[in-house]
């Protein structure tokens, strides 16, 4: 076993990353924001991949590496796997995890912050927020998949939390 | 009721939901890189680095004080010596040692020999002047103003500057005891 550090270092660093962007640097320029929070997340994607496949043979197909992501990647990075892969077969993937770790955090925010007064405007920020929140571990799958050669776009689905979609589109 | 024994730092670490390290490390990492690019200037990063370290220490102090059940320390003295042992060994799995007190006891530093922010990193040259774990000093001076203690955290040394260590040095400017947020149970 590698060296670790407790698991709220990883999560406060990353709220305070992503409130940093949104709230300080670019706080007039969501989509900036979103592609800096993305474009972090690429590079530890990017980083992470390398180090676990350095023992590995290369992937022979596009499943093989999002089978490779679902499973011990996620392991890695998230300490449970995919619950649920799905694929149209035309370089569409759909990786679902039934309890995404980094919102089951923010879920509980999100009660916290809501009074009946200001719910409307509470939970829209909340949602913004969560979903700013999710450029960053999309900008990871990114990086990962394009270190093991499968360039892609990569978007999230958060219609059912605590369970979260991302989807893969390789691209070419 | 008694009240319940301070933990070590070790014991608290064995408890808590621990992760890879690599994942901590590299986006520690890819955040610097992100902000030297758009940022641009070196003092600006070393400037926001600093402010993200202050606000997650003031939220980061509470899940210290909840699950260390360190009580009100007596002096700075033993302040110190916690956030030392105790507070960076259940964070960051590693502890540091308290040197070089001043005469009046509120100044010293805090060396840390093993350092997990800094694995797999080498500064080009072009970032001389960075203080690469600015966060660190932001997230003590942070923590310690929840408990009421104005400091001054500046760093000594550091290794990826070419030092033997990284040296932080911590310096009480004031302690405003009757803001003290927290009951004691003494």
């Amino acid at each position: 076993m590698g060296r670790e550090v407790s698991e709220s270092c990883v999560d406060n660093l990353i709220i305070e990353m992503v409130s940093a962007y949104c709230n300080r640097f670019y706080e007039s320029k969501p989509d900036l924001a979103a592609r800096r929070i993305e474009a972090i997340g690429y590079q530890v994607g990017l980083q992470l991949s390398e180090r676990y496949t350095m023992e590995r043979p290369r992937f022979t197909d596009h499943l093989e590496a999002i089978k490779f992501i679902c499973k011990d990647f996620w392991s890695e990075v998230f300490k449970k796997q995919i619950d649920n892969l799905k694929t149209n077969h035309r370089g569409t993937f759909v990786l679902q995890d039934n309890r995404f770790r980094w919102l089951t955090r923010m879920s509980v925010d999100t009660n916290q912050t809501n009074t009946d007064s200001s719910l409307d405007t509470a939970e829209n920020k909340e949602t913004q927020s969560a979903s700013m929140h999710l450029y960053f571990p999309c900008g990871i799958i990114r990086g990962a998949l394009t270190s093991l050669g499968i360039p892609c776009a990569v978007s999230a689905d958060m219609s059912n939390l605590p369970a979260c979609s991302f989807v893969v589109r390789i691209k070419g | 009721m008694a009240p319940i024994a301070p933990r070590s730092g070790d014991a608290v670490f064995a408890n808590v939901e621990r992760v890879n390290a690599e994942l901590f490390t590299l986006t520690y990492g890819a955040i610097v890189r992100q902000l030297l690019t758009d940022l641009e200037e070196v003092e600006e990063v070393n400037k926001q680095l600093d402010q993200m370290g202050y606000n997650i220490g003031i939220r980061l102090i509470d899940e210290f004080l909840a699950k260390s059940n360190v009580s009100r320390c007596v002096d700075f003295k033993e302040t110190a010596e916690v956030i030392a042992k105790v507070g960076f060994k259940m964070f960051l799995g590693v502890s540091a040692s308290v040197t070089n007190w001043d005469a009046d006891g509120t100044c010293c530093s805090l060396i840390l020999e093993d350092n997990p922010l800094v694995d797999f990193v080498e500064l080009p040259d072009t970032c001389q002047g960075l203080y690469y774990c600015n966060v660190l000093s932001g997230v003590i001076r942070g923590a310690l103003e929840m408990v009421s203690m104005k400091t001054e955290v500046t760093w000594v040394r550091d290794m990826l500057r070419g030092d033997d260590a990284y040296e932080l040095k911590v310096k009480l400017l004031k302690q405003v005891p009757e803001e003290y947020p927290y009951k004691d149970d003494e």
